[in-house]
């Protein structure tokens, strides 16, 4: 039985939850787009989902609206992440960017981009991170952006390691990249993780994994693009974000 | 035509040195006129506390004005951008330092739009924080209407000496009303 606190399952043990979980998905004949709240190859989704269905709520007042950021918030130097000390970063430097826009396609302009993600040997800034990876003392791990007049948001960075946790023995989560959007209204708020093409590690991994539908976890891969390398400089990578739907027209302040 | 949205994923437990900011629970300096301290605990589902859970709220002003300034990021003290963020302490506890947001629409009673990270929660939940003292517009407010008499508690504060008491339980008894959203 699955335990919120111990690291007792093998990889074989999770994978084959995996699997059972991911046969019976398949027999549904369901889209489910989002990851599924209760999953638990996750260990410490046991006890942190809700059990009951979320309450239908149509956005009113201030849930018609999202906060605001501007040039004030957020200094140009802070989408590049391997300028943030005195030195340079180890690892593969990579151009990560991508559109942002909502599920109309309307660009989501001038709206907050936050990432943070592991070093190039898998490590975090974070005090609790323990997985005994050097730390780079010449990257942080943490850019923040605006979005311009098309949605279009650009970090340069350092791809991430894959690291070790401790949902079960000998767990590693593929390499990703963690982000935070905003829309322009409040229930577009999401937090999720770009992944990099081709993981080794994506079949094993219970975060991933939560999200049912192939083509659904697909979406959060970005992808190669020679386009945006930068000559003698780094490789690119390209990663377009749809957030959930849109209820304010357009003829509403933004374009007044 | 609507488009596939990007799934959400888990905030994780690292995200202590990106997200939260230096005053992100300001929205107000304590020292304002009308400062209330909006606080609580997250809990799991054997009522223990949830120490690396993130909170947002989104909320109108005093008047119920709905801001639209930047700043949040770099608060300036007088800016009421109407957003924070916070997270929990090794004790599950959060503070907000905010204003009671005036009335919204008429016949609605007025709230504090929140959003739910944590190491362990898949995707973010929402839900809002309703201000107790008008029992009339609670009363009469059409979606509270709408939630089971037994679970409406939850998304009402409580008062306390230093403003409003909001707890938010993930799982079990006294869970929390969450929402979804149509289109969403």
């Amino acid at each position: 039985m699955a335990d919120s606190d111990s690291a007792a399952s093998s990889q074989a043990e999770v994978s084959a939850e995996i699997a059972a979980l991911a046969a019976e998905y398949a027999g549904t004949g369901v889209d489910e787009t989002q990851p599924r709240l209760d999953y638990p190859p996750y260990r410490s989704s046991l006890l942190r989902h809700p059990t009951k269905s979320p309450h239908l709520a149509d956005p009113e007042g201030i849930e018609l609206w999202a906060p605001c950021f501007g040039q004030r918030d957020v200094g140009a130097l802070e989408s590049d992440l391997t300028l943030q000390h005195s030195g340079e970063p180890i690892g593969e430097r990579i151009v990560v960017t991508g559109r942002v826009v909502d599920g109309e396609g309307r660009a989501v302009r001038n709206q907050l981009v936050e990432i943070w993600q592991a070093n190039a040997g898998g490590r975090y800034r974070h005090q609790r991170d323990q997985h005994p990876a050097p730390i780079d003392p010449h990257f942080t791990g943490a850019g923040r952006a605006l979005t311009d007049a098309d949605g279009v948001y650009t970090f340069t960075t350092i791809k991430p390691g894959p690291y070790p946790w401790k949902n079960h023995r000998n767990a590693w989560r593929p390499a990703h990249i963690h982000f935070s959007l905003f829309g322009t209204e409040f229930t577009q708020r999401m937090v999720t993780q770009m992944y990099f093409p081709g993981d080794p590690l994506f079949d094993l991994d219970p975060i991933y994994q939560s999200i049912l539908d192939p083509q659904a976890r697909e979406r959060l891969v970005a992808t190669y693009d020679h386009e945006v390398t930068r000559p003698e400089w780094s490789t690119g990578y390209r990663w377009d974000i749809v957030l959930t739907g849109s209820h304010r027209t357009p003829l509403d302040e933004d374009d007044a | 035509m609507s488009r596939p949205p990007t799934p959400g994923q888990t905030v994780g437990p690292f995200y202590g040195y990106a997200l939260p900011f230096p005053d992100g629970h300001l929205l107000v300096p304590p020292s304002h006129p009308q400062a209330i301290r909006l606080h609580g605990h997250v809990y799991d589902g054997q009522g223990q506390p949830v120490p690396d859970a993130l909170l947002e709220i989104w909320q109108a002003d005093a008047d119920g004005r709905v801001a639209h300034e930047p700043g949040s990021l770099r608060r300036d003290g007088w800016t009421f951008t109407g957003w924070g963020r916070a997270a929990t302490d090794d004790t599950g506890h959060y503070a907000f330092t905010t204003v009671a947001p005036g009335p919204g629409e008429s016949g609605r009673a007025a709230f504090i739009a929140v959003t739910v990270f944590a190491r362990g929660l898949l995707n973010r939940l929402f839900t809002r924080i309703y201000l107790p003292d008008d029992a009339a517009a609670l009363g009469a407010d059409p979606f509270l209407a709408g939630v089971p008499e037994e679970r409406r508690g939850t998304l009402v504060a409580t008062r306390d000496r230093a403003g409003l008491h909001f707890d938010v339980v993930l799982q079990g008894e006294g869970e929390t009303v969450f929402l979804s959203h149509p289109g969403h």
